[in-house]
C-alpha cells in the first residue's frame, strides 16, 4: 500500500510551486512575505499619520483621508501584518520544535493562508474604489452603520476582515490539533517549550474570540447591505451591543499578540544565556492564567460607555489582577539570564529590549484599569502610547528577536550581525521617541484620532519629536529590508545548530529543514530535548522509529481557488451584483466539492531518497 | 540602614516627579492640573498609580542593567552555567508583592468608581445639564431654567453640575480634562419611547475661568475640531446670565438684511424666542469665545484659526465645509452685502452678565 502512490503525484516547480504548496515551511514564508507587505504599507500610513501631525493645523492630508489612514494603520497592523507574521513563525517552527513532519492538516494550512491574503488585498483595494474604511479600527456604530457611512469603505472593513478572519480560524484549529495530536514520543505537555505552550494558548484563544469578531461582522454586514437592525437604534437595535461584541473579540486578541511574543522571548532568552528557562511550570501556568483573564476583562476598554460603577469596579479589578501573572513572566526571564553566560545577538538584544520595554506598556495598562483615572487617559494619546507599548514594544520586538532567531532555520543563511544591531538601535531608539511622550501628550489633553490640532495648546513639540521618532522607525525597518537582501545575496550558511546553543527540536535538523523535516522521528527524553542530550555528551537525538518510507501531503491548488472565489463573491455583495457573489461562492463550493469526492493519499519519500535531500539541504 | 539610604534618596526623586507632573500643562486643559473636586480626585488616583508604577518600573530597570552588566558573555568562555530550575521562595514573593501592590491601587479605585459615580440629577441644589451631542458641535440644555445653548457651557463656581449626556447622531464623549473626566453620548434621542441611553456624571469649578472641552470619541471627519468651552462665573453672574438668555432679542434693523437672515439662517436656527431650534441657538453667538467652536474670537490674531468675531463669522458662514469638514450647515447663496451685515448682526449680539 505504501509503495502504491510514491511518484505519481505531480510535483510543481518554481511559482506554481508556492501556489500550490501544503508543506507548513513554505506557508511560513508566505506568510511572512504577505505580512511584511503589509506591514510595510502599515507603516507608510502611519508615517503620513505622523506627518500630518507634527505641526498644529496641518494640511498634509485632508480630515476625510485621515480617518482612513488611521483606519486602515489599525485595522492592516493588526489583522495583516502582526497576526500572519506570527503565523509565518508558528509554521515555520511549532512543527519542527514538537518532532513532527507537518501540521495536522497541511491543506487547510493552506487555505487559512490564502484565505487571509485575500482578505487584506480586499481591504486594501478600497484605496482605489472611491475610498477605505474610515470608522476607526474598532469601527463603532453608528459611525460605521450605513446612515453615516454611506460609502462602500466598511463595507471593505466588513467583508475583508471575514474572509481574512477564516484564515485566522482555520490556523488556530490547525494549530490546536497538531500541538495535541503530533508530539513526537516522549514529549508529554510539561516538555514542550515555551514557544509551543505560547502557541498552544494562543489558538484556544483563537478558537474563542474570533466568533465573536465574525458574529459582529456578519451583523454589521446585514445592517449595512440589507439594512438589518442590529445596531439602529431608530429601529430597536442598540449601539453598545457592537462594543461589547467587538471587545468581547478584541480584548483577548490583545493576548493572541502578546502570547507568541512571550514564547519567542523564552526561548532566545534561554538559549542566549545557555540557561534553562526560570520557573518552567510556573510559565505556563502565567500563560494560561493569562489566556483565561483575557475573557473576562473586555468591558475595561468601556468605562466610558456608561455600565455603572458595579461593571466598572469588576472589570477594573479583573484586568488588575492580569499584572500578577504578567509580572511572574518578567521575573521568570530576568532570572534566566541572572547567573546565566549572555550573548547579545540581535536576536537576544531585540529580547532583552522587550523586556523593559513591556513593563512600561504593563505597567499603563494596570493605570488605565482604574475606571475613574481612566476617564481621564480613555481615547488620549494616554492609550495610544499604551497600546503602542504592549503591540510595538512587545509584540513587535518579539517578532523581531523570533526572525532573527528563526531566520537560519527558516532559509538556511544567517542574517547579518551588524546590520541586525543596527536594525535594534534604530527601531528601539526610534520607538520610545515616538510613543513615550505620547503619555504626556494624553495626559495635557490631546484626544486620539484627531486629524488636526490647534496652535498654542502646548502640543507642538512633543508631536514634532514623536514624528521624529516615527521615522526613526522607519529607518530600522530599512536597515532590516536591507540585511534580508544582503543575506539572501551573500549570507552565511547556517549550521543545523546556528546558534551552537540551541536548546529544542529544531535546532537537530539541517537549516533549512528537509521537506520531511525528520528524517527519523526523534524520542525526546526531557524538557529541552536537544539540550539535554547535548549534555549527556550526544551529538543527536536518539531516533523513536526506525528509518521508512514517509509519507506526504500531494500540494494543491484548490486553497487558491477557494479563496478567490471568496475574494469574488465579496465583490458581488459588497456592490448588491449577486450574479458575481453566487458566481464566486459556486467557484468555491466547486473547489470544496473537488476536494471532497477526490480521493488524494498523497505520496510517499523513500529511504534512499532521504538521505541524499538532507544532505544536500 | 544602607537600605534606608538608598528610601531617602529616592524620596526627594519622587518628590520632584510629582511636582514635575502637578506643574504640567495648561490649568484650562490637563489632566495634571486639575480645577475641581473630580479631576482631583481623578488626579488623586492617577498619582498613586503612577507612584506605584515608577517603583515596579525602577525595580525591573534595575534587575536588567544588573544582569546585563553582571552576566555578560565574556569572549572566549565557554563554561556551561547552573541550570536552575526555578526557586519557589522567589515567585511566592513576586506572585505576592503585586498583590499587594494591587490591593493598595484596588481599594481605592473602587471607592472612586462609587463615589464619583454618584447621582446629582435629582439634587435641586445642583445645576441640571441636558448635553446631546451632535456632528460637530455640543447642545446644552438647562431644564431649571429651560434655557438651550450650544457650544458653551455656561456654569456657577463652587456648585454641581449634574450632566444627563445623549447624542442625537453618533457616539461622541464629552471631555473636559482639567475639570472631570470623560463620559461617552450614546445615541437614543427618543427618551419618549424608550430607547435613550443617557449617561451621568458630575463635575464642579472651583475657580471662575474657561475650560477647554473636547469630543474624545471618533465621530467623523471634523472630530478634531469638536471643541467646546466651560465657562465657570460666579453664582451673581449665572442668574444675570440665566435672565439676559431669556431677555427679548431685537432682528437687525436693516430690512434686507433682516428678511435675508429670517429666511436663510432662522429656518434651521434660533435667536431668542424666534427661529427653529434644530441647530446651535444664535442667541449670544456674538459674546461666544469661538465661532463653530474652532475659530477662536480675538482681536490679535495669532494663528490660522484665530480673528476677530465678525471676521470668523463671515469667514464661517462663507464656506463652512473650508472650516469643518463634513459640517451640516449648507453653503448658503448670499450677496456681499448680506454676508456682511448678518455677520456684522450676529457679531453683536451679546449677552452682557459679567461684571
Amino acid at each position: 500500500m505504501a509503495h502504491a502512490h510514491a511518484h505519481t503525484v505531480k510535483r510543481y516547480k518554481g511559482l506554481m510551486d508556492w501556489l500550490t504548496t501544503v508543506d507548513h515551511k513554505k506557508i511560513g514564508i508566505l506568510y511572512l512575505i504577505a505580512g511584511g507587505l503589509f506591514f510595510l504599507v502599515g507603516g507608510l500610513e502611519a508615517i503620513m499619520i505622523r506627518i500630518q501631525l507634527w505641526k498644529p493645523l496641518n494640511n498634509f492630508v485632508s480630515a476625510d483621508t485621515f480617518n482612513e489612514l488611521i483606519t486602515m494603520h489599525g485595522t492592516t497592523m493588526i489583522f495583516l501584518a502582526a497576526m500572519p507574521m506570527l503565523f509565518a513563525l508558528m509554521n515555520a517552527v511549532i512543527p519542527l520544535q514538537i518532532g513532527a513532519r507537518d501540521v495536522a492538516f497541511p491543506f487547510l494550512n493552506a487555505l487559512g493562508f490564502w484565505t487571509f491574503f485575500f482578505g487584506g488585498v480586499l481591504l486594501n483595494v478600497s484605496w482605489f474604489t472611491g475610498g477605505a474604511p474610515d470608522a476607526g479600527w474598532t469601527s463603532y456604530v453608528p459611525l460605521a452603520g450605513s446612515t453615516y457611512s454611506s460609502e462602500y469603505g466598511v463595507d471593505y472593513y466588513v467583508i475583508g476582515l471575514q474572509i481574512a478572519g477564516i484564515g485566522t480560524l482555520i490556523g488556530g484549529i490547525n494549530f490546536l490539533v497538531t500541538i495535541i495530536n503530533m508530539r513526537a514520543p516522549g514529549m508529554t505537555f510539561m516538555r514542550m517549550p515555551m514557544f509551543t505552550w505560547a502557541i498552544f494558548i494562543t489558538s484556544a484563544l483563537i478558537l474563542f474570540a474570533f466568533p465573536a469578531l465574525t458574529v459582529g461582522l456578519v451583523a454589521l454586514m446585514f445592517d449595512r447591505l440589507f439594512d438589518a437592525n442590529f445596531f439602529n437604534v431608530a429601529n430597536g437595535g442598540n449601539a453598545v451591543l457592537w462594543e461589547h461584541i467587538f471587545w468581547i473579540f478584541g480584548h483577548p486578541e490583545v493576548y493572541i499578540l502578546i502570547l507568541p511574543a512571550f514564547g519567542i522571548i523564552s526561548e532566545v532568552i534561554s538559549t542566549f544565556s545557555r540557561k534553562r528557562l526560570f520557573g518552567y511550570s510556573s510559565m505556563v501556568f502565567a500563560t494560561v492564567l493569562i489566556g483565561f483573564l483575557g475573557f473576562m476583562v473586555w468591558a475595561h476598554h468601556m468605562f466610558t460607555t456608561g455600565l455603572g460603577p458595579v461593571a466598572n469596579a469588576l472589570f477594573s479589578i479583573a484586568t488588575m489582577l492580569i499584572a500578577v501573572p504578567t509580572g511572574i513572566k518578567i521575573f521568570n526571564w530576568l532570572f534566566t539570564m541572572w547567573g546565566g553566560s549572555i550573548k547579545f545577538t540581535s536576536a537576544n538584544l531585540f529580547a532583552v529590549g522587550f523586556i523593559p520595554t513591556f513593563v512600561m506598556g504593563g505597567v499603563t495598562g494596570v493605570m488605565l484599569a482604574a475606571a475613574p483615572a481612566d476617564f481621564q487617559y480613555h481615547d488620549s494619546y494616554f492609550v495610544v502610547a499604551h497600546f503602542h507599548y504592549v503591540i510595538v514594544g512587545g509584540l513587535i520586538l518579539g517578532i523581531f528577536a523570533g526572525l532573527h532567531y528563526w531566520w537560519p532555520k527558516m532559509f538556511g543563511r544567517m542574517l547579518n550581525e551588524t546590520l541586525g544591531k543596527l536594525t535594534f538601535w534604530t527601531f528601539f531608539i526610534g520607538f520610545h521617541m515616538t510613543f513615550l511622550i505620547q503619555h504626556f501628550l494624553g495626559l495635557l489633553g490631546m484626544p486620539r484620532r484627531i486629524y488636526t490640532y490647534l496652535d498654542g495648546l502646548g502640543f507642538n513639540e512633543m508631536n514634532l519629536i514623536s514624528t521624529i521618532g516615527a521615522f526613526l522607525m522607519g529607518l530600522g525597518t530599512i536597515f532590516f529590508i536591507t540585511n534580508i537582501i544582503v543575506t539572501a545575496v551573500s549570507g552565511k550558511k547556517a549550521a543545523g545548530d546556528a546558534w551552537e546553543d540551541g536548546r529544542t527540536l529544531e535546532w537537530t535538523i539541517p537549516s533549512p529543514a528537509p521537506e520531511y523535516n525528520f528524517a527519523q522521528t526523534p524520542l525526546v527524553r526531557g524538557y529541552d530535548a536537544y539540550w539535554k542530550e547535548k549534555m549527556d555528551g550526544h551529538k543527536e537525538m536518539t531516533p523513536a522509529e526506525p528509518l521508512g518510507s514517509i509519507h506526504m501531503p500531494s500540494p494543491s491548488i484548490l486553497p487558491l481557488f477557494m479563496s478567490i472565489g471568496l475574494f469574488i463573491a465579496g465583490f458581488g455583495f459588497m456592490y448588491h451584483n449577486y450574479f458575481v457573489g453566487g458566481g464566486g461562492l459556486a467557484l468555491t463550493f466547486l473547489c470544496m466539492l473537488i476536494r471532497s469526492l477526490k480521493d488524494d493519499h498523497g505520496f510517499h519519500i523513500e529511504p534512499d531518497e532521504l538521505h541524499d535531500k538532507g544532505v544536500k539541504a | 540602614m544602607k537600605r534606608w539610604n538608598v528610601g531617602k534618596r529616592l524620596l526627594p526623586l519622587f518628590a520632584g516627579m510629582m511636582l514635575l507632573l502637578s506643574a504640567c500643562g495648561r490649568a484650562d486643559l490637563s489632566t495634571l492640573n486639575p480645577q475641581g473636586p473630580v479631576a482631583e480626585e481623578q488626579f488623586g488616583l492617577m498619582k498613586l498609580a503612577i507612584s506605584i508604577m515608577i517603583i515596579v518600573v525602577i525595580v525591573v530597570f534595575a534587575i536588567s542593567l544588573y544582569v546585563i552588566v553582571r552576566f555578560r558573555r565574556r569572549p572566549g568562555d565557554n563554561k556551561i552555567p547552573v541550570q536552575v530550575e526555578g526557586n519557589h521562595k522567589l515567585e511566592i514573593i513576586w506572585t505576592v508583592i503585586p498583590l499587594i501592590l494591587l490591593v493598595i491601587l484596588g481599594v481605592p479605585t473602587v471607592n472612586s468608581v462609587f463615589g464619583l459615580s454618584k447621582d446629582y440629577s435629582k439634587d435641586p441644589d445642583a445645576i441640571q445639564v441636558e448635553v446631546t451631542s451632535h456632528q460637530f458641535w455640543w447642545e446644552f440644555y438647562y431644564p431649571q431654567y429651560d434655557i438651550h445653548t450650544a457650544q458653551e457651557l455656561v456654569i456657577p463656581t463652587g456648585k454641581k453640575i449634574a450632566v444627563t449626556a445623549i447624542s442625537g447622531d453618533v457616539l461622541h464623549s464629552f471631555w473636559i480634562p482639567s475639570l472631570a473626566g470623560k463620559i461617552d453620548t450614546n445615541p437614543g434621542t427618543a427618551v419618549a419611547n424608550g430607547t435613550a441611553n443617557a449617561n451621568k456624571m458630575y463635575f464642579e469649578a472651583t475657580k471662575a475661568g474657561v475650560y477647554l472641552g473636547k469630543c474624545a470619541e471618533l465621530c467623523g471627519p471634523s472630530h478634531a475640531l469638536m471643541d467646546f468651552k466651560v465657562k465657570a462665573v460666579d453664582e451673581a453672574s449665572f442668574d444675570r446670565w440665566t435672565a439676559a438668555q431669556k431677555a427679548p432679542v431685537a432682528l437687525p434693523s436693516d430690512p434686507a438684511i433682516k428678511d435675508s437672515l429670517v429666511k436663510n439662517c432662522l429656518s434651521c436656527h434660533a435667536i431668542g424666542d424666534q427661529g427653529v431650534l434644530v441647530y446651535p441657538s444664535l442667541t449670544d453667538i456674538g459674546s461666544r469665545l469661538t465661532v463653530g467652536g474652532i475659530l477662536v474670537n480675538t482681536d490679535e490674531a495669532k494663528y490660522d484659526n484665530e480673528g476677530t468675531t465678525y471676521e470668523n463669522l463671515k469667514r464661517w458662514i462663507e464656506d463652512p465645509e473650508a472650516v469643518k469638514p463634513g459640517t451640516l450647515m449648507p453653503k448658503v447663496e448670499l450677496t456681499e452685502q448680506e454676508l456682511d451685515g448678518i455677520a456684522k448682526y450676529l457679531s453683536e449680539l451679546k449677552i452682557d452678565y459679567e461684571k
